[in-house]
């Protein structure tokens, strides 16, 4: 056992490193042959003495697969003694713990727009991840909605989306 | 000597309130992006640039290269006094910064890593002001072949060089031609790539990738690493400022060779990171004490921030008089200056002098100006870099929204920057670089479009590559470097008892 799968084992189960770049192989070989399907139904040949407009994303759709086949196997037939560790799942969640709230964020901004839902975002980030009091998060959050709104709507001049929240200010 | 003539042009461009107002609040953001992990050069200017679209170019881009400079050497604050590179081009400078930091002598680090980015930032903009216009006269002769095969050379040569391996290399490049060719075609008008969604017709925006690879996934990898600050007091006396200057001039050596690194470094592909690291790596092997290197060496900061901002500096040079960008940031710029309507490439030098010596002279300005601004603002930044990670990674995710919906007023971009962040904290883990990925998005219709003239040409004979003498070189060179790593390996399998034993087992990854 190395130092690594016990440290893995210590913090829980881990996902490997060859799991993510077989995912991420494969991932791109079908990509690569959508990228050939569409492209070849445009047409990838010549036509009246000029290349189609398929032509070039054909070819670069074949590389893609090719590369990704490539990579794939390499992955696949690589003999490590030891299993290298792409994340352990404790570190994972720390990750998710970012990408999830994100997520919803964007989700957020469709309903309240931007400030109101930047605002929301940030302050339930420093309550939940970063452990400070309610009214500490409340207070930043509200000021950096404050200050974008300031800097977009009133300087630059730039509608970013805006929700009910807005409106009821009459913007 | 025309080209001082049109330099001092250039600055009665480049010298006005509001050019210099611009300057200020761009170098201010720079250095803000450049200390901060996770919000670096490239993505900061690429969320900064929708709001520049309403601008004169000439001020647009003056603010926005204020910005790149500012980044540069905002990179060292992070990596000096707190232990954490800014900016991938600021690693090697940790070697020694931090060390130099904690035997209380961070003012000294400091002041020689920003005069040493200074100098080196003057030997790239001396470089663009005297070889720039040469190269633009002489690449007017270019025709389509000749800028495929420029383009050509510039992609193989990521593969031959770079240190990551080739089929990740050449697997992320090709994704990025792949995006650029979403949307419709301009020559024929065709819906490539859409799938039917309206939304995806006007192709997808490089800006948004940029912000998502670089921005998110920067974000999410720094999420995972865990980002603890123990930074060290930063008080810059003006005596230390002073004393510090007076020691440089006896590693006029350690400079001039950094600088000469970081320029070819710029010019080539090969970025600001890897002129970082051979700047540093070839000033240890050359130096009298090569053991005092890591523990608090003066010339182990200079070293490598001289050569990371002449690389960052000459990037530029390729970017304008070629269209071709030497690293992500300008990959960015040439975006942006072709969205401001402005054709990069040698007809820049010719059409618009205004434009590009304004940004000439600007270089000189902003460069001086980043240096003073920089010195006297460290302690501002350092007590930035304390506000903890739990505050400043919602903020930045959000700058990063904002940024990615002013692109083209979309919510589906928003959506796409968190999809590209995903990606581009795979690929960070997994070892694919990115560089590569958004120079093809940003180059790829002028690619394609160069190789499809070419074809039209020759009625779709490959042999238009090697029609002249100068094509023909730049096309087996190119060729040469793409297939430089199966080259090298089947050079070393041939030849395995020359080396003895090292030689066949390193031929074996």
């Amino acid at each position: 056992m190395s130092v690594e799968r016990e440290a893995a084992a210590a913090e829980g189960l881990a996902v490997r490193r060859r799991t993510v770049e077989l995912a991420v192989g494969a991932s791109a070989f079908a990509l690569g042959l959508v990228v050939m399907w569409d492209t070849h139904r445009l047409g990838a040949g010549w036509e009246g003495g000029s290349p189609e407009s398929g032509y070039f994303p054909f070819r670069l759709g074949a590389i893609i697969a090719i590369a990704a086949a490539v990579i794939f196997l390499r992955a696949l037939l690589a003999r490590e003694s030891e299993p290298a560790i792409f994340v352990t799942w404790a570190r994972l969640r720390l990750v998710l713990a970012v990408l999830i709230p994100m997520l919803a964020y964007i989700g957020v901004i469709h309903l309240l727009g931007i400030y109101a839902a930047s605002a929301l975002f940030i302050g339930a980030f420093m309550r939940f991840g970063g452990g400070y009091g309610w009214v500490k998060s409340a207070i930043v959050g509200a000021a950096t909605g404050a200050v974008l709104f300031w800097l977009f709507e009133v300087q630059f001049l730039v509608p970013l989306p805006k929700g009910p929240l807005e409106a009821l200010f009459g913007y | 000597m025309d080209e001082l003539n049109l330099l001092m042009h250039g600055f009665g461009v480049a010298l006005t309130g509001y050019h210099l107002w611009l300057m200020m609040v761009g170098i201010v953001l720079g250095i803000l992006v450049g200390v901060l992990p996770g919000l670096g050069a490239p993505n900061g200017v690429a969320i900064l640039l929708p709001l520049t679209f309403g601008m004169p170019p000439t001020a647009a881009v003056i603010m926005l290269t204020s910005m790149y400079w500012g980044a540069l050497f905002g990179g060292a604050i992070a990596s000096i006094l707190f232990n954490i590179p800014g900016e991938p081009s600021s690693v090697a400078t940790t070697f020694d910064g931090y060390p130099l930091a904690q035997q209380g002598r961070a003012t000294e680090a400091l002041t020689s890593a920003f005069t040493g980015s200074f100098v080196g930032a003057l030997a790239g903009i001396l470089l663009i002001t005297f070889l720039a216009p040469v190269i633009a006269d002489f690449a007017l002769e270019f025709g389509p072949p000749e800028f495929f095969a420029v383009y050509l050379l510039t992609f193989c040569s990521f593969i031959g060089v770079g240190k990551e391996r080739a089929d990740k290399t050449i697997l992320a490049m090709m994704i990025g031609f792949g995006l650029a060719t979403v949307g419709m075609d301009t020559m024929s008008g065709d819906l490539r790539l859409t799938f039917g969604a309206t939304s995806l017709m006007q192709g997808i925006a490089f800006l948004v990738v940029v912000i998502g690879l670089f921005g998110i996934g920067e974000i999410l990898v720094t999420m995972e690493e865990g980002f603890k600050l123990e930074g060290k007091p930063a008080r810059m006396s003006p005596r230390a400022i002073f004393e510090t200057w007076a020691k440089l001039p006896r590693y006029w050596a350690t400079l001039l060779r950094s600088s000469a690194i970081g320029c070819w470094m710029g010019i080539t592909p090969g970025g600001a990171t890897a002129a970082s690291f051979m700047g540093y790596g070839i000033a240890k092997r050359v130096s009298k004490e090569p053991d005092k290197f890591g523990k608090g060496a003066v010339e182990g900061v200079l070293a490598p921030e001289t050569a990371a901002h002449a690389s960052g500096t000459s990037a530029l040079l390729p970017m304008l008089v070629l269209g071709i960008p030497g690293s992500a940031t300008a990959a960015v710029l040439l975006g942006g200056l072709m969205i401001w309507g402005l054709e990069p490439g040698p007809l820049l030098f010719k059409s618009q002098p205004d434009f590009v010596w304004g940004l000439i002279a600007s270089m000189y300005l902003g460069n001086l100006v980043g240096l003073v601004v920089v010195l006297l603002t460290v302690p501002i930044f350092a007590a930035v870099l304390r506000i903890p990670f739990s505050i400043i990674a919602p903020v930045i995710i959000v700058i990063c929204a904002v940024g990615a919906f002013t692109v083209h007023n979309s919510m589906l971009d928003v959506w796409l920057m968190a999809l590209f962040g995903v990606v581009g904290y795979l690929f960070k883990k997994l070892d694919y670089p990115i560089a590569p990925l958004v120079l093809s998005l940003v180059l790829g219709d002028k690619a394609e479009d160069a190789f499809r003239q070419s074809m039209l040409a020759s009625k779709g004979s490959l042999a238009v590559f090697w029609s002249n003498g100068l094509v023909g070189v730049i096309t087996t060179l190119a060729l040469l470097l793409l297939f430089w790593p199966l080259i090298s390996a089947a050079w070393r399998r041939l030849k395995p008892r020359g080396n003895g034993g090292l030689a066949a087992s390193q031929a074996r990854p």
